[in-house]
């Protein structure tokens, strides 16, 4: 036998790998520079200002835009919290209800929504809400987050809960804890971490959805991945570029909080 | 049902049989566990130590059958509901509380007030010499310190009857052999029943004041110790327990609490006699290597002569292959020391071998 075979010794491995961090990140890095920029112009470099910032907050479409972050934050919170508890009692289901015949039916039903093209959902969302009546608006919008964020939320909770022994949960029955003491006290501490991610990534997904809020949402609301896409089919301004560093800057905080939550779990 | 005796047995299995699905995993176990005992299940993997212990303590239906626990009939009361603590293999610490909590929590949830119970947990973290730690989370310890907090967890609420389930497998030889001896103080300071299940015969032989010896689902022996290691009263448990040397012999005539045997090469001897095995039966006979003992000229009549095949040293004691007339092979061991070792034989050397008194036992399967 040969050295053992090392990938950095590939020919090509650097320059590829730079390649695709350049393609990942220069997006970002663009607009993220481009938005400190103080020119009107999206591409003539003029020096660093934060006036489109304060444009996004004071600018001529600020009350547009506080509204859709109204609406997009509000129906975040809510949908995460409502999907991460439903989320969190199916995960509980499925993993500590024994063996039941449909377990891997179950499974799949609930994880199919993550590989179904948005697309699809969205069209077939809508076509939900018309066919019983429902109006659209911030309730149709609440509403059809909170559905496709279940899945979301339900993937690292029942990793997290597959992860914890049964010898947990029968040490407290042991201890003469009732079943429902020993869920409170000891399953849904354990849990927590998996329940914290799960929260993060429905809060994220909502936050960044398009496709099925723009079929839902109706005439005279917005959020604001769909208040940004109007802005920008009139034109690319400098403002635009600051929501989005702000959107990003809020990703970035959470992916950091979810790590660090994850970190803290090991050393307990 | 209620038993008046003073003598009462802390658990009591009465026919009990597990099932899974069509895979019987016990067959019909009866077996009684005495007050203040240290109780061994020792017996290979797969025999079901596990599964009986589980149904001990509420996490497995018994599928027929009955377990009483100081006359009072549990198995089909929950886990909680029933005086028995347990000692889990992985420990099952929950890693977001302190030691101290731990320890406390089936105080808690037995209904006492949280300075009690944290009072108590103090105790019992003092009895296991671990109070330095008590504000510390279970993963800042090291395995044979998460070993003591489990067990003081689980005796913390007095149960009646503790069960531990391979609680040393995860810890190394040394540490193993020092928590042998702290169970065996802590049982015998309490004076809780316990009951240990182990697959490591050292162990078992070294702990219990009683074993019971299952394989595949059954209860094959039950004794303290000696019995099991001396009187072992079949096959499986003379083979499972030690080192032996298993012999078949014919029985040529029984007599007074003796028997006459003689082995395939025709040599003859005389054992004691045991109940099932007559005049005519063919049967194994059990000899411990350590109660053999060579000499170069025969010490009596029934003395064999072997030619050593090979000698292996093995720390205490020297190993000594022989082979007889018809095949038979024999091991004998002797002490590796100035008194034990008379004399080492050299491979094709013939030697003799004699037997101690009371040295071989017939077994009846
Ligand atoms: N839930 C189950 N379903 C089916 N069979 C089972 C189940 N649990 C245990 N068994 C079987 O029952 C038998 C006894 O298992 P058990 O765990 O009691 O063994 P053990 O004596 O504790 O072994 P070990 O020393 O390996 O722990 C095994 O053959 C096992 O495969
Ligand atoms: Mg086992």
């Amino acid at each position: 036998m040969g050295r053992r075979f090392d990938i950095k010794h590939v020919p090509g491995f650097l320059p590829v790998t730079i390649l695709c961090l350049v393609v990942l990140y220069a997006p970002l890095l663009v607009v993220t520079i481009y938005s400190l920029n103080d020119s009107n112009s999206i591409t003539n470099w003029e020096g660093v200002s934060l006036r489109w910032y304060a444009d996004v907050f004071t600018g001529p479409e600020a009350e547009k835009f506080k509204l859709a972050a109204w609406n997009s934050f509000t129906i975040a919170i809510i949908a995460a919290t409502v999907s991460t508890s439903i989320a969190t009692l199916a995960a509980t289901a499925m993993v500590r209800g024994g063996r039941f015949r449909l377990r891997t039916v179950s499974f799949g039903l609930i994880s199919m929504p993550l590989m179904v093209p948005e697309i699809v959902t969205a069209v077939a969302t809508l076509i939900f809400f018309n066919s019983i009546g429902f109006t659209r608006g911030y309730s149709s919008i609440l509403l059809a987050h909170i559905a496709f964020c279940i899945p979301f939320a339900y993937m690292p909770i029942a990793a997290r809960m597959q992860g914890i022994e049964d010898s947990y949960e029968q040490a407290a029955l042991d201890l003469y804890a009732t079943k429902r003491q020993a869920f409170t006290r000891i399953l849904l501490p354990m849990m927590v971490p998996g329940i914290i991610s799960g929260y993060l990534l429905a809060f994220i997904i909502s936050l960044d959805d398009f496709i099925i809020t723009n079929f839902v949402k109706g005439a005279g609301i917005e959020t604001l991945p769909t208040a940004i896409f109007g802005s920008v089919k009139q034109g690319i301004k400098p403002n635009i570029m600051a929501i989005s560093t702000m959107l990003l800057a809020l990703s970035i905080l959470m992916v950091t909080i979810s790590y660090f939550v994850s970190k803290s779990d090991k050393k307990t | 049902m209620q038993v008046t005796d003073d003598r009462i047995n802390a658990i009591d299995i009465r026919n009990a049989v597990k099932r899974y699905g069509d895979f019987t995993a016990l067959k019909t176990i009866s077996l009684s566990i005495r007050d203040n005992e240290f109780f061994t299940l020792l017996g290979p993997s797969g025999c079901g130590k596990t599964t009986l212990l589980r149904m001990i303590a509420g996490f497995e239906d018994v599928t027929e059958g009955e377990i009483f626990l100081f006359g009072d009939e549990i198995e089909k009361l929950p886990p909680n509901r029933r005086p028995i603590n347990t000692v889990f293999q992985n420990y099952a610490l929950f890693p977001m509380m302190t030691i101290l909590d731990n320890v406390a929590f089936g105080l808690e949830m037995k209904g006492e007030s949280k300075a009690a119970a944290r009072k108590r947990a103090g105790e019992m973290l003092e009895l296991v010499q671990l109070s330095q730690f008590s504000s510390r989370k279970p993963s800042q310890l090291s395995g044979g310190q998460q070993q003591r907090v489990a067990l003081a967890r689980a005796l913390a609420p007095s149960p009646k009857v503790l069960l531990l389930d391979e609680p040393l497998s995860a810890l190394d030889l040394k540490l193993r052999q020092a928590m042998r001896f702290e169970l065996k103080e802590l049982q015998r300071e309490t004076g809780i029943t316990f009951i240990f299940v182990t697959h490591d015969q050292e162990e078992a032989l070294t702990m219990s004041d009683r074993i019971a010896v299952m394989s595949a689902g059954e209860l094959q022996q039950l004794g303290d110790a000696r019995d099991i290691y001396e009187r072992p009263s079949n096959m499986f448990v003379a083979d499972f327990i030690g080192e032996t040397n298993l012999l078949e012999v014919e029985v040529d005539a029984v007599e007074a609490g003796r028997a006459q045997v003689h082995l395939g090469g025709g040599h003859q001897l005389s054992v004691d006699a045991v109940e099932g095995v007559g005049k005519g039966a063919k049967v194994h006979m059990s000899v411990r290597p350590e109660r053999l003992y060579l000499s170069e000229g025969a010490e009596g009549p029934e003395s064999l002569a072997g030619t050593v095949r090979a000698n292996m040293f093995v720390g205490t004691d020297i190993q000594t292959l022989l082979d007889l007339d018809g095949g038979v092979q024999i091991s004998v061991r002797s002490s590796n020391s100035e008194r034990g070792n008379k004399r080492v034989f050299e491979p094709g050397q013939i030697a003799h071998i004699n037997m101690e008194q009371g040295a071989a036992r017939l077994l009846a399967d």
